[in-house]
């Protein structure tokens, strides 16, 4: 399953819940606001790192840039794509829940 | 005072605060802003919307000095949970002219206290 999340983990439960229910093998796109999770050494640094033990995580690259991060910000293991890269990811989900 | 509390882009409370920011200077206003929580995301350098094919009204905020909105508060607390520092904001100066036209810059780090006290001395306070 592809989960989607683009709210900041600061002002929503999103990211917190979809970690809680995330199973084995998932993939967790940060995308919008929800790429502010993505950033070294913020308070959602710990639980990231425990949901990359079972799920890949990834960033959408434009929405970085649009609020002035890069790859260089975020943490070791998780993934930039563009969006084709979203597309591929939809493609290859059959199931896709948008937090 | 203008709070601002939510990143950009994401939502348009920030650029429309930043509009209602200039208008109210416009009609001379003594107009401060805080940024409280996710609003410090607002002041970050490098803002690049091409990618994502919207506005980008980040460089809106250079043009504050020009408006005499030269007192911008950036709470702390925000920016280390965050894991920012002031060097990760956009440089935001104004010339002062009471001080033979130095520049200077127009962030100010607060603490989460002082800020609090500083809202009990406001007039009228708008959050975004």
């Amino acid at each position: 399953m592809l989960h989607t999340v683009n709210k900041s983990p600061y002002q929503s439960d999103a990211l917190t819940t979809c970690f809680g229910l995330a199973q084995p093998g998932s993939a967790v796109l940060l995308f919008e606001d929800g790429i502010y999770a993505a950033m070294n050494n913020t308070k959602f640094s710990g639980a990231v790192v425990v949901a990359q033990q079972c799920c890949t995580i990834y960033v959408l690259e434009p929405d970085l840039q649009a609020r002035g991060f890069d790859s260089d910000c975020i943490m070791n293991a998780i993934q930039t794509i563009d969006y084709d890269g979203f597309v591929s990811l939809v493609e290859a989900n059959p199931v896709v829940q948008a937090w | 005072m203008y709070v601002n509390r939510r990143a950009p882009h994401g939502t348009i409370y920030g650029h429309e605060g930043l509009e209602v920011v200039l208008v109210g200077a416009a009609f001379d206003q003594e107009v401060s802003m805080a940024f409280v929580g996710d609003g410090v995301f607002q002041l970050k350098q490098a803002q690049d919307t091409s990618g994502i094919g919207t506005k980008n009204f980040a460089g809106a905020y250079r043009a504050l000095a020009d408006y005499d909105v030269t007192r911008l508060y950036v709470e702390t607390e925000s920016l280390e949970e965050r894991g920012l520092t002031v060097g990760d904001l956009m440089p935001l100066t104004y010339e002062d002219e009471e001080d033979n036209d130095q520049e200077k810059s127009s962030i100010t780090l607060i603490d989460r206290a002082s800020l609090g006290q500083l809202f009990e001395a406001q007039d009228v306070i708008l959050n975004f």
